[in-house]
């Protein structure tokens, strides 16, 4: 795509263009090649020199248990986050559409908690299972279960799952109803004069249409759950109970800023990096075939 | 023929409570919060809490916004409002003008600056956090506003966009400006800026939010507790060791913090919804 009609000259375009170039190049390109290229080196001890190890820190990292627990514990909380934040959001979109009075206060009263950060939604959620003030604790404990996620790995694991899916399902439930309202009528219609019920309407016709949200939505979640959740992390758990909640991102944190290892955080972000960058690959390709129907 | 699919009757109601039930689900830690921030210390620390408001809303904001526990809320309320305003405007302005650039001109090195665009699009700033503090370290901006901000404004996404919509602007606006001998930046003041009007609002909702709600990047930049911004202090309100947290203060604190993101896009839910489609697909 390029315009027809076009100002003429060099300098001009070339100073619009400067400011960016120079702020993308300070705090962008300059820090991700020198994440590349640290993750070669290994600090010597007292951090005066540094010594060349060619792959070695990524040898390393892809050997090392803890590093392959804290994938293991991605995968789970990215899939957990997504299903749970999708499915409670598609329900509600299909219960909104359904409605013709009111939807519009309903979206309005479910989209605001979007704009609440993961830190503050962790901050929310830490405040009701605290095991000590917590409500919800509390209640948990009358009915005769000890919630204590402090100690309890899986109990920390579904806290910060529930508190990342509570933030997200606004998000999901908006592209949700605006994909149910693009499905057209008439063919819903259709099947229910042919006498489908609602579930089986649900089923053969809604989802399969609802499918290119559906997908788009899979891989903004799993993007979402990867990296924008370290302020629910941090703040409910901080990785723990042991390395329990750890996920990658936590751990480029934890290892550069808290452990001081410079080379290993930055293969870190160099493994991230090809995450991110597979990521983006599927969404563009994915689209690219959408517009080419 | 609309009571086929739609819901009539007993169904209708069924489909109203549901969503009530999910409204309850997701408003419930807001409300919780709220409550915890009008009462007394000593009505949370033994449990179960109230679950209506008490009557010590007016001491608890006073305390929070004019003390704090690390730094008063007020200061850290204006931190975050600079940044992200700040982050905001300024990808917003240098984004405009690339774009611009590389839609209106021919120039030198111009395909090479749109690929680099590409590669910016989806790397956030938490993949590349180390090498990114050291590069703030060594020009000084740790504790700075200019660190908060730019590290978080170098990405092209906005020029992506700006791009976009440049490309449906008619060839014909340009042509009669360049006709009626106006230099390029008479056309873009005068005539691309003003039809970009709802893009330039829509993107400043989604940006306003993304900059406020930042946590990592200023958790590393402020290590003074003036400088914190407010989603980034609460955790720093809770104490080490077993001391006891402030609660009240510490949940008036995150009302504070939520108030204007929320306000953003309640009032401006059309732009909201405009700017998060766009930015997203």
């Amino acid at each position: 795509m390029e315009k027809r009609v076009t100002f003429k000259g060099w300098t001009l375009p070339l100073l619009l263009v400067l400011p960016q170039v120079v702020v993308t190049a300070v705090f962008f390109f300059w820090p991700a090649g020198q994440a590349i290229y640290q993750s070669a080196f290994i600090p010597d001890p007292f951090g005066l020199r540094t010594q060349f190890v060619g792959f070695g820190n990524f040898i390393f990292l892809l050997t090392d248990p803890y590093y392959l627990a804290s994938f293991r514990t991605t995968a789970v909380f990215s899939v957990l986050v997504t299903v749970v934040s999708m499915a409670t959001a598609l329900w509600l979109a299909v219960m909104a559409d359904r409605i013709i009075k009111g939807s519009g206060t309903y979206r309005t009263l479910l989209i605001w908690p979007y704009a609440v950060a993961p830190a503050v939604a962790g901050v929310l959620w830490l405040f009701m299972f605290n095991p000590n003030v917590g409500l919800v604790s509390w209640y948990l404990d009358v009915l005769g279960y000890n919630w204590n996620h402090v100690l309890n790995g899986n109990e920390a694991m579904a806290l910060v799952v529930l508190a990342s899916a509570w933030g997200r399902i606004s998000y999901n439930f908006l592209f949700f109803l605006a994909g149910l309202q693009a499905i057209p009528k008439s063919v819903i219609e259709a099947a229910a004069i042919d006498g489908a019920r609602f579930w089986k309407r649900f089923w053969t016709i809604i989802f399969p249409l609802l499918s290119p949200t559906t997908f788009f939505l899979l891989v903004v979640n799993i993007v979402y759950a990867f990296f924008e959740t370290f302020g629910v992390i941090h703040t409910i758990t901080a990785g723990g109970p042991r390395q329990d909640t750890t996920i990658l991102v936590y751990k480029v944190y934890a290892d550069g800023f808290v452990g001081q290892d410079l080379g290993s955080s930055a293969a870190q972000s160099v493994i991230l990096l090809v995450v991110v960058g597979a990521l983006t690959i599927i969404q563009f390709r994915y689209i690219e075939r959408r517009v080419h129907y | 023929m609309s009571g086929m699919v739609e819901k009539t009757g007993r169904g209708l109601w069924l489909t109203h409570l549901g969503l009530i039930v999910g409204l309850a689900f997701i408003c419930f830690p807001i409300y919780l919060a709220f409550v915890a921030s009008t009462v007394e210390q000593q009505d949370i620390v033994r449990p179960p809490m109230p679950l209506l408001p008490g009557d010590k809303f007016y001491e608890n904001y006073r305390d929070a916004l004019l003390s704090g526990v690390n730094a008063p809320v007020w200061r850290m309320l204006v931190n975050s409002t600079v940044m992200a305003l700040g982050i905001a405007l300024g990808k917003i302005l240098i984004s405009l003008l690339s774009a611009f650039a590389i839609v209106y001109f021919r120039f030198p090195a111009r395909k090479l600056f749109f690929w680099l665009i590409f590669l910016t699009l989806m790397l956030p700033v938490e993949v590349r956090i180390v090498p990114t503090y050291e590069v703030a370290a060594n020009f000084g901006m740790l504790n700075s506003y200019s660190g908060l901000i730019l590290p978080l404004i170098a990405s092209a996404t906005a020029t992506f966009l700006f791009r976009q919509f440049f490309m449906t602007v008619p060839d014909e606006l340009a042509e009669a400006a360049r006709v009626d001998g106006a230099k390029p930046m008479r056309f873009f003041f005068d005539i691309l800026l003003p039809m970009s009007r709802t893009n330039i609002a829509a993107l400043f909702v989604i940006l306003f939010i993304y900059g406020w709600n930042q946590y990592l990047w200023p958790l590393l930049v402020t290590t003074d507790p003036s400088m914190n911004t407010i989603v980034m202090g609460i955790k720093q309100m809770f104490p080490s060791g077993d001391d006891l947290a402030n609660w009240p203060v510490i949940m008036a604190t995150a009302i504070l913090a939520m108030i204007p993101p929320v306000a953003v896009v309640i009032f401006m839910q059309n732009l909201f919804i405009k700017g998060l489609i766009e930015t997203e697909k």
